[in-house]
């Protein structure tokens, strides 16, 4: 059976949701290894208080968005599962 | 504090959750569980990731790494944060296929493979017992902080307390752990009495937190200031460590037994995951939150060499906050008691699932299946669990004792970390690559866990520890490139890093080239599939052979395991399921893959599958088998060609029957007409002769009409004769006695006199006959009278039937073979289908139409003549009028 070239938009919003789902532990692997770039170039003064700082607001950033995501990936769970998109 | 109180309180805390389990257990049973089901509990039960070293040991960590411990939890959270990747494909395949631990799970996969599931319970146990003993450390060390308070009957000895904690915690974990055997009825009153825990460390840690930044100093900004001036501002993040950690962490989430017992085993619905998925790493987030501040106060305001494994206790005490201590302590406590039953919990059921009941099977004789079930293996089960417990704990106290309760609690948590995260190629191997095979997972877990072994677990234990000294600085037998801290010459790295290195890049490389190399057997592809496309339905494992396992042998064994009740309900409703009454469903394929998912909820994958296999009488479904099945579906296909031939035979003869039958009743109705017919053909003749001859006898007629009588007399009597004659030859020609002229003919003589012979049928019409001389040229060796007798019976009825205008006659003549071929066409109507058949039998007339005069053995007689001359006479459909195919021999040879 052929699949359809266009999805209907609610379907097409419920996948590009799965594609964030995907991606946002890749970028949350991005901004948690940020600091290997920057933190041995600066000064010899410690930095262990703004980058536990940054760390924590991306941290909270994540659970967020995670909390957002999964209010509505959670919705379409019991729909048929399409995972081929 | 004083020490009664503290240890009345743990008393009571520990009663506390023992109530609570219970309770629990009781709704449960009584099927009113609700909201103890809801994600928050589950959420919540994912806090055994944080142990004592994460209550305790992530200040120490801080103290002496400042952010690293961080790592910790940002691996767990990018797992968690990414659970549309793995984690909600592994809870799935763990529900769908019923696993009960981590090995199940790889065992499974891997073709229910029982010495993989052994591997991986070995490699497990050996990393979680210096966990356990951390644990067992760490509640004594909790103990030892209030311990100058105590009365004078307690010595302080950690030994002691340990041993009494240990003690407890088994008892605790025996009682709710095991049971229920059926690991899918899940352990709800220990997940409800971690949830428990987890809310209690959270709140002391918080706690903890909350007054050492609002009550010992001024707010966030205040302690901003005093991490910039404390030791831990000198931190500087190595990269290496700081990724590896991460990573190394994130895998250890997935991989650790007692996390994939809550995470996936515990888990009673997916959708909880959604959940988990942003709570888990906010609850890892407040747990860290205060992680920082409370090193450095603890280390601006406690003595010098102060254990800052313990700030968390000792900073409220020393404060004089006995409550928050209390409350401290109780947070330590439960982190550790939560951590060490449900890792005892996951222990226990892959040592009995995957080392004990297969021993036990294996050493049972294999041949007799009632005897493989026989004795109550229920009991056996439960049993080898509950020493299974005691087992584990028994290793960790003893590692306890025997290290001397040494190290900093982080080291050894790390080594765990990266001794179950050998774990994981296999694991998301067998997820999401169909090719990884059963060798390659062996590869690889062995490799990984040789190398994490002697790189990281084994120099552990220190130098001249386990490993002699000569191997750290030469390297086993001298072989510099294999030293522990620098394999392959790598130096530099940071041991743990290199150590992380080195064992999962082996690992991974082992268990790709293995896969890629090998071939998997039959259940390790059909595994392979159904849990690479597990969200795709209907894939699944090869279903059981119908009818090979008797429903009440297989009632039997599931009784033993799944306990009476349990295994009748299961039946019943399997007999329901198939419209039967009673209890003994029939054995479908079906019925035994779910039974055989029920009882490997219970005893695992690959004993569930033995078993079945014991008594559906196939162990496994090996290469052979599946040669024989093959085999045998050849056969099978064989004999059905064969019937299919027989049949074909059988169709054939049928229609030639109902054809000859056909006939038959067809001859039978133109005999009828015949015979009514000749007498009529018969009758006439003789009656107008009787009746003539009866008018000369009277005499006195004129001289004319006597003479005209008497002529036709004559005619009737010659037509008489001819009708005589033609049976009388017919019955000659049939007996095969007729005595033939061999002469050499030209074929155009005999077609002449034909046509002028059959000239004198119906005279008045006018036949236009087309010839082809020049074919006709041929010169046969026959009978040329008998030949030409043929013709003039087939150019009469030309004659005679052609219904057309302007009649045609055409002759043909062809040479083909040692054969010739005259066909004698004319242009009328020709012959109806129906009718082709009958025409050459004897007495046959078509119509009435035309009186002929004869009686209908004109063809009959020609059929004869040309059999006893060697040739055929044939109708020949299709030439737009009626056609006769004469065949004839070149050169007749007279038979002797």
């Amino acid at each position: 059976m052929r699949r359809p070239l266009f999805l209907p938009r609610a379907r097409y919003r419920r996948r590009r949701l799965r594609d964030a789902a995907r991606l946002l532990p890749v970028f949350g692997a991005f901004l948690f290894l940020l600091p290997i770039m920057w933190s041995p170039a600066t000064t010899m003064l410690g930095d262990t208080a703004p980058d536990g700082i940054y760390l924590f607001a991306v941290w909270a950033g994540l659970i967020v968005i995670a909390g957002l995501l999964s209010r509505h990936l959670r919705s379409d769970e019991n729909g048929p599962s399409d995972e081929d998109d | 504090m004083p020490f009664n109180i503290l240890v009345a309180a743990s008393l009571l805390y520990v009663g506390f959750l023992f109530l609570v389990a219970f309770a629990v257990e009781r709704r449960a049973a009584a099927g009113a569980a609700g909201w103890l089901r809801s994600p928050l509990v589950y959420t919540l039960s994912l806090s055994v990731y944080c142990t004592a070293w994460t209550f305790y040991g992530a200040v120490g960590y801080a103290a002496r790494s400042g952010l690293e411990f961080l790592t910790i939890y940002l691996g767990p959270t990018l797992v968690f944060v990414g659970w549309w990747w793995v984690l909600r494909k592994l809870v799935r395949i763990g529900r769908r296929e019923r696993v009960t631990s981590i090995a199940d799970l790889i065992s499974n996969r891997y073709g229910k493979s029982n010495l993989l599931g052994v591997i991986v319970t070995l490699l497990c146990v050996v990393a979680a017992t210096p966990y356990i003993a951390l644990q067992l450390q760490s509640v004594t060390l909790s103990f030892g902080v209030f311990v100058k308070d105590a009365p004078e009957g307690f010595t302080g000895d950690g030994g002691t307390t340990a041993l009494w904690v240990a003690a407890g915690l088994a008892l605790f974990t025996i009682l709710f752990g095991t049971r229920n055997l059926d690991a899918n009825e899940q352990h709800t009153g220990i997940v409800t009495a971690i949830a428990v825990e987890a809310v209690v460390k959270l709140v002391a840690l918080l706690a903890v937190g909350v007054f050492v930044v609002w009550g010992l100093a001024d707010g966030p900004a205040d302690i901003i200031a005093r991490i910039d001036a404390s030791a831990i501002a000198d931190w500087n993040l190595q990269p290496s460590r700081w990724a590896g950690l991460i990573f190394v962490s994130g895998a250890a989430v997935i991989c650790l037994p007692r996390m994939f017992q809550v995470m996936v085993v515990e888990n009673v619905d997916e959708r909880h995951l959604a959940t988990a998925a942003w709570a888990f790493p906010l609850y890892l987030m407040l747990m860290s939150l205060f992680v920082v501040p409370i090193a450095v106060i603890g280390l601006e305001r406690m003595p010098e060499g102060a254990n800052p494994d313990m700030f968390v206790l000792t900073l409220p005490l020393a404060e004089g906050q006995g409550g928050l201590a209390m409350l401290a302590f109780l947070g330590g406590f439960s982190s550790a008691t939560s951590m060490v039953i449900v890792e005892a919990i996951a222990l226990a059921t892959m040592v009995s699932n995957h080392v004990v009941t297969p021993l036990w099977l294996r050493l049972r004789p294999r041949s007799d299946a009632a005897q493989a079930v026989s004795g109550d293996l229920r009991r056996l089960v439960l049993v080898s669990r509950r020493l299974s417990i005691v087992g584990v704990l028994a290793l960790g106290y003893a590692y306890y004792r025997l290290s001397g309760g040494s190290g900093a609690l982080a080291a050894i948590g790390l080594i765990a970390f990266v001794g179950v995260a050998q774990i994981l190629p296999a694991m998301l191997g067998g997820i999401f690559w169909r090719g990884a095979t059963r060798a390659g997972a062996v590869a690889g877990l062995l490799t990984g866990a040789a190398v994490w072994t002697f790189v990281l677990f084994l120099p552990s234990f220190g130098e001249g520890g386990v490993l002699p000294a000569a191997v750290f600085a030469d390297g086993p037998w001298g072989i510099g490139w294999l030293r522990p801290g620098a394999l392959f010459g790598v130096q530099g790295m940071d041991p743990l890093v290199h150590a992380i290195f080195w064992s999962l890049v082996l690992n991974t490389s082992a268990f790709l080239i293995v896969s890629l190399v090998t071939f998997p057997g039959p259940v390790e592809r059909l595994q392979g599939a159904a849990f690479v496309n597990v969200f795709d339905e209907g894939v699944g494992p090869r279903p059981w052979a119908r009818g090979q396992a008797e429903p009440e042998a297989l009632l039997m064994m599931a009784q033993r395991i799944l306990g009476d009740d349990a295994a009748q309900a299961f039946f019943e409703e399997g007999a329901r399921a198939q419209g039967k009454e009673g209890m003994l469903p029939d054995p479908s394929p079906g019925f035994v893959a779910g039974l055989e998912r029920r009882l490997s909820g219970a005893v695992g994958a690959a004993t569930a599958h033995a078993m079945i296999g014991q008594i559906a009488g196939r162990a496994a479904v090996s290469v052979e088998d599946l040669m024989a099945v093959a085999n045998e579906a050849a056969q099978i296909m064989e004999h059905s060609a064969t019937l299919e031939a027989q049949q074909g035979e059988l169709t054939r003869t049928a229609r030639a029957l109902r054809e000859a039958n056909e006939k038959l009743m067809q001859l039978s109705v133109q005999k009828d007409a015949f015979l009514s017919q000749i007498s009529h053909e018969l009758r006439t003749p003789m009656t107008s002769i009787r009746a003539f001859s009866e008018i000369l006898m009277e005499g006195d007629l004129p001289p004319g009409m006597a003479e005209k009588h008497a002529r036709i007399i004559h005619v009737e009597a010659k037509r008489l004769t001819r009708l005589l004659d033609d049976l009388l030859l017919l019955s000659v020609l049939e007996n095969g006695t007729v005595q033939l002229t061999l002469d050499v003919v030209p074929l155009r003589d005999i077609i002449d006199g034909a046509l002028i012979a059959a000239g004198q049928v119906r005279p008045e019409r006018a036949f236009a006959v087309h010839r082809d001389l020049a074919a006709e040229d041929i010169f046969l060796r026959t009978d040329a009278d008998r030949l030409k007798q043929v013709f003039i019976n087939l150019i009469s009825n030309a004659r005679k039937y052609c219904d057309a205008g302007q009649p045609e006659l055409r002759i043909a003549v062809r040479l083909r073979g040692g054969r010739v071929l005259i066909d004698v066409i004319d242009n009328g109507t020709g012959i109806p289908q129906d009718k082709q058949r009958l025409i050459f039998e004897k007495f046959t007339r078509l119509t009435d139409q035309t009186r002929a005069g004869g009686a209908g053995l004109g063809l009959a007689i020609c059929r004869e003549v040309m059999a006893s001359l060697g040739g055929t006479v044939a109708y020949l459909p299709g030439q737009g009028g009626a056609a006769f195919r004469v065949t004839v021999p070149l050169r007749l040879e007279q038979a002797a």
